[in-house]
């Protein structure tokens, strides 16, 4: 039976990794409520504004049921603001922001600049025969991989796609440039 | 993309800045959240601590702009940059219509995202900004259809319904966002290219986009809403009648409970088809903010723009 899989909508670019996992033949749910997430299978953390993510995963009541399931081997795949939520560790956040700490890694928030340093490039993924065109929005940057954790992608020489477990994250935004093979590789390790 | 410069084709292959993927991705990353109007650090902090998903800094709300009258132009770039280290959500500013100086300091302020906005005095009464020029993207308001795609034809990587800025009146904003939402409805209802045709006329917009709306059911950039949102309910009516995320310029700093009134509408914008939940989060709000009405105003913002 294919997966249902949920895709957090509390705020950012969730109908865009919504479209894309429904061209693949999945059931999406958008995810706003405990109850929500509880029906679902998998998640999907968007990008968006992490600190309006974070306040709104607590005042929704979905931080504690969000971290259990995550604890209970549930996938998660998350970008940008979804990996800045995954991380151990944060810097440059506020500091009444909440981390999943799931995955054993250390991300800058906007590491890169404001919107005008903002940029597209190709990058070379593990296990894909061709580059990977990846667009980075005011990006995250990891400054440190725990051990276990595998990095699946760099951009000159900084990691950007990591997985660790049942969780893959990315610095960059793999639902705005069309190429659903993240995707379908997120789904096929579910 | 349609109306996509050449300078895009050097974006395939290499790293590249300021692309039209790259502009429009960040208004994507903005959906479902508030962008607030603060004029100070204090504000954009409150705003910040709200939830906010970005601030707009100006020098007035628009209520006091309505209210002092005169030229209103850019805002002081010291103020800018206060608000810009205060912070670390984007921070947009506005423009003059038409007044591209202004936009290009901006840019160099590193802002991140620039409102070619009717909120101000335009400085053009024919042109609007090419904002293809630029690697800061730009939203623009519109009333319409044809001003939106007008607008992104220009280069704009976000539309917003103007409203009637500074009024506390949500009313302008329906009229625009039923307008704007009808009419990519009945074009994705269109029978042939000849009504298509039709379509482009009629709107005063280019071809290419209205059949890209005909293919797509929607504009290529996110829309969003602004003007005249002062509660919580008001933020629900807007998304559900299609806005994909919210702009509120005077209704938190002008209600009696700003940073209260700010996390209600940001809860809002979320749970926007989930009566329950809004009725909680709009109770014990205080007062909103004084309204006007729409047909007693001197000055119609939303008539500026071409």
């Amino acid at each position: 039976m294919k997966p249902r899989v949920g895709v957090l909508a509390l705020q950012g670019g969730f109908a865009a990794h919504a479209a894309i996992l429904q061209r693949l033949g999945v059931r999406v749910d958008e995810i706003r409520t405990a109850e929500q997430l509880a029906a679902v299978d998998a998640l999907v953390m968007p990008g968006g504004e992490s600190t309006t993510m974070s306040m709104l995963l607590e005042r929704s009541g979905l931080l504690e049921p969000l971290a259990e399931r995550l604890d209970g081997g549930m996938g998660v795949l998350g970008t940008c603001a979804g990996m800045i939520l995954l991380a151990a560790e944060v810097v440059d956040g506020r500091a009444d922001q909440h981390s999943l700490g799931l995955v054993d890694i250390t991300v800058r928030r906007n590491a890169y600049g404001t919107q005008i340093e903002s940029f597209e490039a190709d990058i070379a993924v593990y296990g894909f025969e061709t580059p990977f065109h990846a667009v980075f929005i005011r990006a995250p940057a990891v400054e440190r991989v725990g051990p276990g954790v595998e990095v699946l992608a760099r951009h000159e020489g900084r990691p950007v796609l990591c997985r660790f477990g049942r969780a893959t994250v990315a610095a960059f935004h793999p639902e705005l440039s069309g190429d659903g093979r993240l995707h379908a590789r997120f789904l096929d390790d579910l | 993309m349609s109306g996509t410069p050449s300078s895009d084709a050097a974006a395939t292959g290499g790293t590249a800045t300021g692309t039209t993927l790259v502009k429009r991705g960040l208004a994507e990353m903005l959906k479902g959240g508030v962008i607030m109007d603060v004029v100070t650090p204090e504000h954009a902090r409150i705003a910040e601590d709200a939830g906010a998903v970005s601030v707009m800094a100006l020098e007035r709300v628009p209520s006091d702009i309505r209210a002092h009258g005169g030229v209103s132009r850019m805002s002081d770039p010291e103020m800018i940059q206060s608000i810009m280290a205060a912070v670390s959500i984007p921070v947009m500013a506005k423009t003059r219509i038409g007044h591209f100086a202004e936009a290009q300091i901006l840019q160099a302020l590193g802002v991140d995202y620039v409102d070619e906005s009717e909120v101000l005095t335009p400085a053009d009464e024919v042109h609007h900004i090419d904002k293809w020029a630029f690697t800061v993207p730009f939203v623009c308001g519109a009333t319409n259809l044809g001003e939106a795609l007008r607008r992104i034809s220009e280069g704009a990587c976000m539309i917003r319904s103007k409203g009637e800025a500074g009024t506390g009146n949500i009313v302008e904003a329906v009229r625009h966002l039923r307008s704007i939402v009808g009419d990519m409805r009945r074009i994705a209802a269109a029978g042939d290219e000849a009504e298509l045709f039709e379509w482009a006329k009629q709107l005063q917009a280019p071809l290419p986009l209205v059949q890209e709306i005909a293919d797509t059911g929607w504009l290529p950039v996110p829309l969003f809403c602004a003007g005249g949102i002062a509660t919580p309910a008001d933020a629900s009516l807007v998304m559900q009648l299609g806005a994909e995320a919210a702009f509120v310029g005077s209704g938190i700093f002008k209600s009696s409970n700003p940073p209260k009134m700010a996390s209600a509408i940001v809860e809002a914008v979320t749970h926007y088809r989930d009566p329950e939940i809004l009725a909680k989060i709009s109770s014990g709000l205080g007062e909103a903010m004084a309204g006007l009405e729409t047909a007693d105003l001197t000055t119609k913002m939303a008539e500026r723009g071409w």
